[in-house]
């Protein structure tokens, strides 16, 4: 999105829509411009997905172009990169993105590597949506965040939205772009902001101003951050669930931070993150997935590489711990204002 | 003593024997005698042809049986015979001579250093030869490495051939593929991957897309008999049932998959083309020595799936005559015999015998058009040599290296590139190729 287009969408008229609802919308809206694009998956069909996300579609474009998939990842994908190379734009969901790995090898080996393998003669323009993140008692099976391993991967982009606002802008995108596009959508954050705190009343997205999703067509171009809130003392990187709850902490710590939402993963805006650190001189990245390996040691890797003479103090990162995910202990292992604070602390230090 | 906590179901173990792990092994190892009377060869012409609109089941008794057209005088009979004009049959022989041609100057090419890599089809050029002219041009094939027979078939240059396989700066793929993974949009010639099985799930999705979109086009696949081993068969299986998509899935059961056996992919227990059954699909199992029984075969069920009845799982049953590729030596895990000795024959001998049995063919000629198509690959091959051979110098620009992973090179790719450019100076600072 340029800047003209950034203000010319403000004059759109905006309604107030949780995350599903938003990518419910976007899915409508490309139906309805590209009769070549299909949605496929486990449960998709009449009944609108398990978690909504694309109820009416079916109805609305006909069981030719939205229809429930056998629980086959490998399929699901498989199928996908073969529609694809056919003409098609598959938007396929995976149910959960723990469900993910046995379409793995299609995603990994095939579709992010047709077009450089075939040198452009197949492409795979497909846009996998697939819920993720924990925070819902969803135990081992519902709650992974598996970004890292594709943004590991080259030939695959990596999208998380944290507002409806962004999630309806961004999945538009990535059903035009013409690469395979990993869409991963945190699913605490379906119906409300989430400040970290599991045992107060949770929000729902009314008022929120991420929640107002222009009508109509737009879209936010992949490798673009957004500033969620400008500050000079620290810069801290985010995306997805973890946006709204490093939000919350740095508010409640009273603290000047520039809050990055990152957005896209890969491409990776980091034009941004360099202007905020150069300015700020302390990073704070902040996600919930498993800590070894995972994209915080990336990007803490590239703003020590790149900033390294602005820093003030030890880039930190803020992460899920290196366990599989524990259902009753749930709030153990997610990372909030507790972990977050302790980070922030020792930052503030330097 | 621990307290006793299962409940008692009342089953005893008393005497029971020890269970024992059954692991396959072949019949036949280095410098064993070769017996295959224990393999059934039934008669050519004695299998009915069902309706290529027939309920699926009633091709299943053909799974566990064998389509078999040439008989043993030379005569194309029964049902099955496609009744192919001997123009056709002239071309399909032509095509199989050239393909197994080109395999032995590319074998020979390995051998003297020009690429790092070759795959030969020999004894199996009937199946891509035959299959593709019981295609339409435009359908899309998605095949594995031992298909080279279908782009020779549809007319893909051999100069491009070669090129990819020296992976020269004239390769249309950039030198980024392993020799013989050919892509060839064009000639309905899907990118070859080297993970096994993946294509055929993608060729589902393929001819459910065409479809999809009330297309005419139907897609075909392959997998080897080892690789139909990997999930991707059975999810492919899974949704061409489901979707009752057009699409033929061909399984080429050469009986080795590298060293192992066709018994580790379940061989023993049934054919490949039974597994139709549990998918309630059609399944064919066909002589793949015997080019007219794979053009019938493969055109019945191609007929079928544009006909909207659904996909086709055919059993390809032939023997993979030489090694696996230019890396493997065959003779340390099989008998030399098994290839002298294999019941099915050779594909290209059987069709030329059939042609001379029908008067429309010869020794002579046959010994004249391999004399020519020697010579055409050679000219082939030298054409392509101008353009370079693996580690020779002539390779694509660095910068190509880059390119394709996105459809928009990235920050961080451009960085990489010039980084390789950069480092090019320094390790080979006589550089003087074309381009980035
Ligand atoms: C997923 C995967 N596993 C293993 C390999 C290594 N590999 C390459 S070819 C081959 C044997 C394949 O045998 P088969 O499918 O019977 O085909 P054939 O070579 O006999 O034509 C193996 C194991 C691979 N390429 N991909």
């Amino acid at each position: 999105m340029t800047e003209e287009n950034a203000l010319s969408l403000h004059d759109a008229p905006t309604r107030s829509m949780n995350m599903i609802e938003a990518i419910n919308d976007a899915l409508d809206i490309m139906m309805a411009r590209d009769p070549d694009i299909v949605i496929l998956g486990e449960d998709v069909g009449y009944f609108g997905g398990v978690f909504r996300a694309t109820a009416g579609l079916q109805k609305r474009y006909g069981r030719n172009r939205v229809f429930d998939s056998p629980i086959n990842e490998c399929g699901i994908v498989g199928a996908a990169v073969g529609m694809a190379a056919y003409g098609l734009r598959p938007v396929p969901e995976i149910q959960f993105a723990d469900y993910i790995y046995p379409g793995l090898d299609q995603l990994v080996s095939e579709a992010a590597r047709m077009r450089y393998r075939s040198a452009g003669e197949f492409t795979s323009p497909i846009t996998i949506r697939s819920p993720f993140g924990g925070g819902i008692f969803g135990g081992q099976t519902h709650s992974q965040s598996p970004e890292a391993m594709f943004t590991h991967v080259a030939g695959l982009k990596t999208v998380i939205p944290a507002t409806p606002h962004d999630a309806k802008g961004l999945l538009i995108a990535a059903i035009e772009d013409n690469d395979p596009v990993i869409f991963f959508e945190p699913k605490r954050i379906y119906n409300g902001p989430f400040d970290g705190y599991y045992d107060k009343p949770s929000r729902t997205w009314k008022g929120h101003p991420g929640s107002l999703v222009p009508e109509g067509y737009y879209k936010i171009p992949l490798g673009k951050a957004r500033i969620v809130r400008e500050g000079a003392a620290l810069t801290v990187l985010s995306y997805g669930t973890m946006v709204h709850v490093a939000e919350a902490v740095l508010a409640e710590k009273g603290i000047d931070a520039e809050i990055i939402d990152l957005r896209t993963l890969v491409p990776l805006d980091m034009a941004t993150v360099e202007k905020s650190v150069e300015k700020t001189g302390k990073c704070l990245v902040i996600h919930e997935a498993t800590r070894t390996s995972g994209f915080g040691a990336e990007l803490v890797t590239l703003v020590q590489e790149r900033c390294f003479y602005h820093l003030e103090a030890p880039v930190e990162r803020v992460t899920g711990f290196d366990t599989p995910y524990p259902h009753s202990l749930e709030w153990a292992y997610f990372p909030g204002p507790v972990r977050i604070g302790e980070a922030v602390d020792r930052l503030m230090k330097e | 003593m621990a307290e006793k906590t299962a409940p008692d179901t009342g089953r005893v173990r008393g005497n029971l024997p020890p269970l024992e792990l059954y692991v396959p092994e072949p019949r036949y190892r280095p410098g064993d005698v070769v017996d295959y009377s224990h393999l059934p060869v039934p008669p050519a012409g004695q299998l009915g042809r069902p309706d290529e609109n027939c309920p699926a089941s009633e091709t299943w008794p053909m799974t566990t049986d064998m389509i078999r057209v040439l008989d043993e005088e030379d005569r194309a009979v029964g049902p099955w015979n496609p009744g192919l004009d001997a123009e056709t049959l002239r071309r399909m022989l032509r095509t199989m001579a050239l393909t197994r041609a080109f395999d032995d100057r590319m074998y020979r090419g390995q051998r003297q250093g020009k690429t790092s890599f070759y795959m030969k089809c020999t004894g199996e050029e009937a199946i891509s030869v035959a299959h593709a002219h019981a295609l339409a041009h435009d359908d899309m094939v998605f095949p594995t490495y031992r298909q080279q027979g279908i782009l020779i078939s549809r007319g893909y240059p051999l100069v491009e051939m070669v090129n990819q396989i020296y992976s020269n700066r004239a390769d249309k793929l950039k030198g980024r593929q392993l020799p013989v993974m050919y892509s060839a949009k064009d000639y309905g010639f899907f990118s070859i991957s080297g993970n096994l099985a993946t294509q055929y799930p993608q060729a589902v999705g393929w001819a459910m897309a065409s479809a999809i979109k009330g297309d005419t086009r139907i897609a075909t696949a392959f997998v080897g008999e080892g690789s139909s081993a990997e999930g991707d068969f059975h999810a492919a299986m899974t949704f061409a049932a489901v979707y009752n998509a057009p699409v033929v899935l061909n399984v080429v059961n050469n009986q080795w998959a590298i060293s192992s056996f066709s018994g580790f992919a379940g061989a023993e227990r049934t054919t490949f083309a039974a597994r139709a059954a549990g998918y309630g699909i059609a399944g064919l199992r066909v002589d793949g020595n015997d080019a007219l029984a794979v053009y019938a075969a493969s055109r019945w069920a191609a007929d079928r799936a544009r006909a909207n009845q659904g996909p086709t799982l055919i059993e390809h049953f032939t023997y993979r005559a030489e090694g696996h590729s230019t890396s493997d030596d065959p003779s340390a895990y099989r008998s030399a015999q098994e290839r002298e000795e294999w019941p099915l024959g050779d594909p290209i001998m059987r069709l030329k015998k059939h042609l001379i049995a029908l008067g429309e063919w010869s020794e002579a000629q046959q010994e004249a058009m391999d004399r020519e198509l020697v010579e055409q690959v050679k000219v082939a091959t030298k054409e392509a040599e101008k353009n370079g051979v693996l580690g020779h110098g002539l390779h694509h620009p660095f910068h190509t290296m880059f390119e394709d992973v996105f459809e928009e090179l990235p920050w961080h790719l451009e960085e990489q590139a010039a980084q390789a450019i950069r480092e090019r100076e320094i390790k080979w600072p006589e550089w003087k190729g074309e381009g980035a």
